[in-house]
């Protein structure tokens, strides 16, 4: 293989696991304050179809994204009140939420299917670090989007593990009696970081429709908020290696797509399955390196708090 | 003594469906002295102290800081106003290290934390106090003592001046206990007042300046320590007179019910949970386990119950191995269990009290009819328990998991004594029961035992222990580390076998 197309495809898993990347770091926070959000694939589906027709109808990319990151929330602020305020099944409602989402999306979208995006995101190479070989193009010959993704992975790592405000995110996943009994607001918090986590799934969502394809499709986002939901479990609740984690499965689908162009015969439907094998595979050893040790999920992570309760 | 009371709580009330948990109680709590809260479970002492920590707003009654009327809206104004409390069960965060717990909720830090100058400082507050702890250790690496400590810190750190400790005893060794003791003490003498929850007479005497008598909601009584004395104390907490029943002297029968040969197993997370246990359990006998939470208490009664597999060495009931068997093949040999966990394991929270009670015998060819249970005959029987143990159900029908911890008690001995067993392993049997539960759960032991029953006793309660046993065996980390005879041992080298001081002290001379 050249190096070209070695550049091209890593590059393009860069663009194909940016998606996964900001829903991954939104999973990361809800699930870090307790929440476990199964919704995102529809928040995902509904931010990529509200900003796809935001953005089609002003022509303005930016509009997209902001419209898509409130509907995530909108769709994420339903999940806390069940899940925080109601205190039903985490898992029930983040199903439930998904399905409405793939429903909710699919009735939005139904006159923009296929339509082409009149100004979708442009790459905006990065001066002199564009410059730099094989890094160059790989990381920092990219859309705006992308670029934004890489301060807030860092941002999210310090903000989790060095700030008092991060300290506070852990101990309410961690124990929220505890937290509650030093003057913490469990309930404030847990809609905070659950209305973040869906804003950060409804700009994942937005990326495919505004950039990646550019165009909307019915189902468009085809299990990539699943993914971003195991790849945290992966990148044991740590936004820098979800960073690796999203990189290493939008490569294997750069990759699927590339060894179409390449005429190496592959049926699609087997490349399509790739990185679903590629999630099963990583949930069997990551659980089996969690029971080894103890790397644990965040311990109230998926139990309603009451603090009445005894 | 002109200084105003830190504390005033004034004819709080504080009502929760279908109960008055307190009615117009009256507390208060001076500058530099120990305030003991006496009483027994469900007389109201948690709830007091949880409105006084802001964990709920009474009904009524006033809440009087330093001379200021307060109105706590939650735990943190409660904490902003001085008012700490160490919980029962520790509200800490195993995967947190002690500074981090202990910083958790103050919002004077800076937004970035200086983690350095945080342990700093923490080594120097501990260190005023006489406190030991590091402020870098994860907080599940520590004893329960250790743990303590932390929360005492974390309190303190808040900068409390009323420092409330719930039942601080109940998880110590002899030798913690002292040192927890010693610990407030010194923390009074810099002005700070504290109250200390509990249920245990012989604390009162040793630490109490004043103590404070709750019953069924209502202050019974506030007396100064030079009025104090056990009698009175008993008297007041329970409104009556307990009947205990001394222990007979019957020596225990020479038949070895119960014999373990070199017994090994591993724990939950396949590390040696017991490790070389030898020991043997006659016909008419109380065998005390002593021992630290943790030491191997569990792991001990499942294996011997057949829930957990043996490494190697043997379990044996009337000199028949068992160590092969099933738990219900145990159940058949004689072996009965009233298990730590009532609920989780030793009941179905969901079945109502008959199908609770004939959990075991529902096999009786006796109770069934063809391949159906005859309903009409179990009725009769579990009505003829219900009324020889004393068990109070609401409602026949209802869920067990809705009785009190003393009904509860009740019925699963009632099940387990009624199955006619050899050998009755009784695990933490009064754990959060109240004295006059207590009493009765402990007169079923004693009555059982001069029937003839091996009883097998595992506590953390050494009055407990004491109390009913023949002999004491000490659990430490997983290994035996001495059998003697209830009578004639002191606590204290009880309290030494727990943690194991003489081997230590071996290896270090």
């Amino acid at each position: 293989m050249s190096q070209e197309i070695f550049v091209a495809i890593l590059a393009t898993a860069i663009t194909a696991g940016t998606p996964i990347l900001y829903a991954a770091l939104g999973e990361v926070l809800a699930e870090r304050s307790g929440i476990l959000n199964l919704g995102v694939e529809g928040m995902m589906l509904v931010g990529a179809v509200s900003g796809f027709i935001c953005a089609y109808e002003t022509a303005n990319p930016w509009y997209g994204l902001v419209v898509a990151m409130l509907a995530g929330g909108m769709m994420a602020l339903v999940h806390a009140f069940l899940t925080v305020t109601l205190r039903a099944n985490q898992v029930v409602s983040g199903l439930a939420l998904t399905m409405f989402g793939i429903g909710l999306s699919g009735y939005l979208g139904q006159s923009y299917v296929g339509l082409p995006l009149p100004a979708p995101f442009k790459i905006i190479p990065l001066p002199a670090l564009s410059d730099i070989p094989v890094l160059g193009p790989v990381f920092f010959n990219h859309d705006p989007v992308v670029y934004l993704s890489y301060l807030l992975v860092p941002m999210l790592w310090f903000y989790i593990f060095h700030t008092r405000a991060g300290l506070q995110l852990r101990a309410v996943g961690e124990n929220p009696a505890a937290a509650d009994s030093m003057g913490i607001n469990v309930f404030r918090a847990r809609y905070f970081y659950v209305i973040v986590g869906g804003m950060l799934a409804g700009i994942g969502g937005a990326y495919l429709s505004l950039y990646y394809v550019p165009s909307w499709m019915d189902n468009m986002i085809a299990g990539r908020g699943w993914i971003a939901v195991a790849l945290v479990i992966f990148a044991t609740w740590n936004p820098a290696n979800a960073l690796w984690g999203s990189y290493l499965f939008g490569g294997i689908d750069a990759l699927g797509f590339r060894l179409q162009t390449l005429n190496v015969t592959v049926s699609p439907y087997f490349l399509k399955m790739l990185p679903y094998i590629f999630t099963i595979l990583v949930l069997i050893l990551v659980t089996k390196r969690n029971l080894a040790g103890r790397i644990g999920s965040p311990q109230a992570l998926g139990l309603p708090y009451d603090r009445e309760e005894r | 003594m002109n200084q105003p009371n830190l504390v005033e709580l004034n004819n709080i009330t504080k009502k929760f469906p279908g109960v008055t948990a307190n009615d117009q109680v009256n507390f208060s709590v001076r500058p530099g002295e120990i305030h003991v809260l006496l009483g027994e479970n469900g007389s109201g002492k948690s709830t007091l102290m949880s409105v006084l920590c802001g964990l709920y707003s009474p009904d009524a009654g006033d809440i009087i800081i330093r001379g200021t009327k307060m109105q706590f809206r939650s735990p943190r104004q409660a904490i902003n106003a001085g008012i700490g409390m160490v919980h029962q069960h520790f509200k800490l965060i195993e995967s947190f290290s002690v500074a981090e717990n202990v910083i958790l909720g103050d919002q004077s830090i800076p937004q970035v934390l200086k983690m350095h100058q945080i342990k700093n400082y923490l080594t120097k507050l501990s260190q005023r106090f006489g406190l030991q702890i590091n402020p870098s250790a994860m907080v599940w690496q520590l004893s329960v003592g250790e743990k303590q400590r932390v929360e005492i810190v974390k309190m303190l750190y808040r900068g409390s001046q009323v420092l409330i400790l719930d039942e601080p005893t109940a998880v110590l060794t002899p030798q913690e206990t002292g040192e927890l003791f010693r610990t407030l003490r010194e923390m009074t003498a810099t002005g700070r007042g504290i109250v200390v929850i509990t249920h245990k007479m012989h604390e009162v005497m040793e630490i109490a300046d004043r103590v404070t008598v709750l019953r069924r909601g209502r202050s019974v009584a506030t007396l100064e320590k030079q009025q104090i004395n056990q009698q009175d104390l008993a008297w007041l907490m329970v409104g009556q007179d307990i009947l205990r029943q001394e222990k007979k002297k019957i020596p225990p029968g020479d038949k070895h019910v119960l014999e373990l040969k070199n017994v090994h197993c591993l724990n939950d997370q396949g590390l040696p949970g017991l490790t070389d246990i030898s020991f043997t359990v006659h016909s008419g006998e109380i065998f005390g386990i002593a021992g630290i939470a943790g030491s191997g208490q569990r792991e001990l009664a499942e294996v011997i119950a057949r829930l957990r597999p043996v490494s190697s060495g043997d379990v044996l009931i009337n000199n028949q191995a068992i160590t092969g068997c099933s738990p219900r093949q145990a159940i058949d040999h004689g072996v009965a269990m009233v298990p730590e966990d009532r609920l989780g394991t030793g009941l179905v929270p969901n079945m109502d009290a008959m199908d609770n009670l004939i959990l075991k015998s529902y096999r009786n060819k006796s109770l069934r009819r063809g391949p159906f249970l005859n309903r009409t005959l179990t009725r009769e029987k579990v009505n003829q328990l219900v009324s020889r143990f004393e068990i109070r159900l609401n409602a026949p029908d209802a869920p067990v998991k809705l009785l009190s911890g003393g009904n509860l008690q009740r019925l699963l001995l009632a099940r387990e004594i009624t199955s006619d067993p050899q050998l009755l392993i009784a695990v933490y049997p009064v754990r959060g029961l109240d004295i006059k539960a207590t009493e009765a759960v402990h007169n079923l032991l004693l009555e059982q035992r001069s029937k003839g029953l091996a009883v097998l006793l595992i506590s953390e309660d050494l009055e407990e222990i004491f109390k009913l046993s023949d002999r004491v065996g000490v659990l430490c980390d997983g290994r035996i580390t001495g059998i003697r005879p209830a009578d004639a041992t002191g606590v204290e080298e009880i309290g030494l076998l727990m943690m194991d001081a003489q081997n230590q002290g071996e290896t270090t001379i």
